[in-house]
């Protein structure tokens, strides 16, 4: 393998490495809060709230209907406010989160859901306050279970961020297309997708371990 | 210490409303187990549930250690709730969390500083005796011990009520009776007023002063437990009485051809039980009106009557503290000596239930 290769594949996976990482933790700030309120809100939840959670659940659901290149080019302007610039790389981020966010909100709610009501009513019972629940049941009780989830949307945030090379974004993904596609360089186009692979199996066994190591229902 | 008043819970729904919960009253003294007994779907939980406010009755009052539970919202409501222990079937641990760190639970909720957390929980994993287990996960914890661990985390804040929501039910008979055991010892110790639901009787049976049978939202029958086991009035009870004290006929007695008078060559079947007053055991100065264990009423039938008394099968129990004696009997005699015989039965109040005439 020539070094030219070696110093192409490097860039891009440090380039997507930075949008992958940089969306997801920003994603996770917008998408865990709003779960949480999906949850909560819900009929015979903590806070049941009809208005906020079909509201919400509506905007959520809309997001995640777009396809994800198109959600890209149709908020353009709204990437151009954020970050000064509508291509490049620290301007894919801005999509990539958007996509992100209302898919983990949806991953947080699931996993809450699985916690036994019983131990909420317990909590309640000795006089927790609906933030103490989020704070000392919710999350530390469906922890486990979120991390496999944020691994699944972290990989499924790898493959959405192949389609950032539209934006000018670079990353893995665009250098599969543009050199391995676009120019018939069939090793680039084989070497990036090993790298890929690696990335993906890396980013999965390490978010079983953490899941593995969190769930205490568990124990061998 | 509790008193419900009028107490009453619907659920409306589009399918129809559904009164879980009818008006209901009911009174529980301070230091008292009290025992609510009824079948899956009687209104059990919901009553329970009414007490701490976990279910909002839809109309009454209730009342927790002279503060009205039904008048409180928000933090008002948590405070007095910190005041009211729980423990439940499934025992509701978290799983996250160590033992130590699940009776630390209501502490922290309340805001206590670290140290006072430490020496209140090492305190009452002694009481629950589970202070080598404190760095367990309730995953590696056997069912009785997760309930011991429910007992301590519900009496951390040293609450006056304990609520028991079939605490035992999801245990097996020897467990169920090591928590029954802990639990009167944490009543006696502490002073503590127990309310607890089961569908059980053994339960009842084995620590309850007084107890409630629910059925379809209604209090059919209250009172103290012996009375209850001993005199039960409604059908529902009798049925319960009956699923720890079925005296059965052994089959080597034909009851095929059993008769309700007597005739010739027959001898009377009769169930006797000796009951002796709790109250009596309690206060021995005062005269009891039924008949104490320790009478021999049998060998005074065989020498008064000149019959013979053939003992079946018998036993003693105990009702809570208070033993509790019941015999089935063949009396073998002549007419005259049975009708004698049933006649001074009566007479020294030993409870008597003719069964029948056999050959």
């Amino acid at each position: 393998m020539s070094n030219n290769l070696m110093e192409l594949l490097l860039t891009s996976l440090g380039e997507t490495i930075y949008m992958v990482v940089v969306a997801i933790l920003i994603a996770c700030l917008i998408g865990i809060p709003l779960g949480i309120i999906l949850t909560i809100t819900r009929k015979d939840h903590i806070l049941p709230n009809a208005a906020v959670h079909n509201v919400l659940g509506a905007i959520v659901n809309a997001i995640r209907s777009v396809p994800f290149i198109i959600l890209m080019v149709a908020i353009i302007p709204f990437t151009r406010l954020v970050v000064g610039s509508s291509i490049g790389t620290t301007a894919a981020i801005v999509p990539l989160t958007i996509t992100c966010a209302p898919f983990i909100s949806r991953i947080i709610e699931s996993s809450m859901l699985e916690i036994d009501p019983g131990v909420i009513e317990m909590a309640q019972s000795m006089g927790a306050s609906p933030w103490q629940i989020i704070w000392k049941v919710m999350l530390p009780e469906s922890l486990h279970s979120v991390t496999l989830g944020i691994t699944l949307a972290l990989i499924s945030l790898i493959g959405a961020s192949a389609m950032a090379g539209a934006l000018g974004g670079g990353g893995l993904g665009d250098l599969a297309i543009r050199y391995g596609y676009q120019r018939f360089q069939t090793d680039v186009m084989i070497a990036t997708v090993i790298v890929l692979i690696i990335l993906v199996q890396g980013v999965q066994a390490l978010g079983n371990a953490v899941s593995k190591k969190l769930n205490k229902t568990k124990i061998s | 210490m509790i008193k419900l008043v009028n107490v009453e819970k619907t659920y409306y729904s589009k399918a129809g409303d559904i009164a879980a919960l009818k008006k209901t009253n009911l009174e529980i003294r301070d230091g008292e187990i009290f025992g609510i007994i009824g079948l899956s779907g009687a209104g059990k939980s919901t009553l329970i549930r009414c007490i701490n406010m976990l279910e909002v009755p839809t109309g009454g009052q209730v009342f927790v250690d002279g503060k009205e539970m039904t008048a409180l919202h928000g933090a008002e409501l948590r405070k007095a709730r910190q005041n009211i222990g729980m423990i439940f079937q499934h025992f509701n641990l978290l799983a996250t969390r160590t033992v130590a760190q699940n009776v630390a639970f209501p502490l922290e909720i309340q805001g206590l500083p670290k140290d006072q957390i430490k020496s209140r929980v090492d305190e009452l994993l002694k009481l629950v005796q589970l202070d080598e287990r404190r760095d367990y996960y309730p995953s590696q914890l056997s069912g009785g011990q997760k309930q011991r661990v429910g007992i301590a985390r519900a009496l951390a804040s040293n609450p006056k009520v304990l609520l028991s929501d079939e605490a035992t039910s999801a245990l097996d008979p020897q467990t169920t009776k090591s928590i029954l055991a802990l639990l009167k010892d944490i009543n006696k110790k502490l002073n503590l007023t127990i309310v607890m639901i089961t569908h059980q009787m053994e339960v009842v049976k084995e620590i309850c002063d007084r107890v409630a049978v629910i059925e379809n939202g209604h209090i059919i029958e209250q009172g103290s437990m012996y009375k209850v086991f001993t005199e039960p009035q409604e059908e529902t009870t009798k049925e319960f009485v009956r699923t720890v004290n079925d005296i059965k006929i052994p089959p080597i007695i034909d009851t095929a051809d059993m008769k309700p008078d007597y005739f010739p060559g027959s001898c009377l079947l009769a169930n006797l039980e000796f009951l002796s007053d709790p109250d009596a055991a309690q206060h021995p100065d005062k005269k009891s009106d039924t008949a104490e264990a320790d009478q021999p009423v049998v060998s005074a039938l065989v020498k008064k009557f000149g019959v013979d008394v053939n003992i079946i099968s018998g036993k003693v129990d105990y009702l809570k503290d208070t033993p509790y004696g019941t015999l089935l009997v063949e009396i073998i005699g002549g007419e005259k000596a049975i009708q004698d015989s049933l006649a001074y039965l009566n007479e020294v109040k030993v409870k008597l239930e003719v069964l029948g005439y056999v050959k």
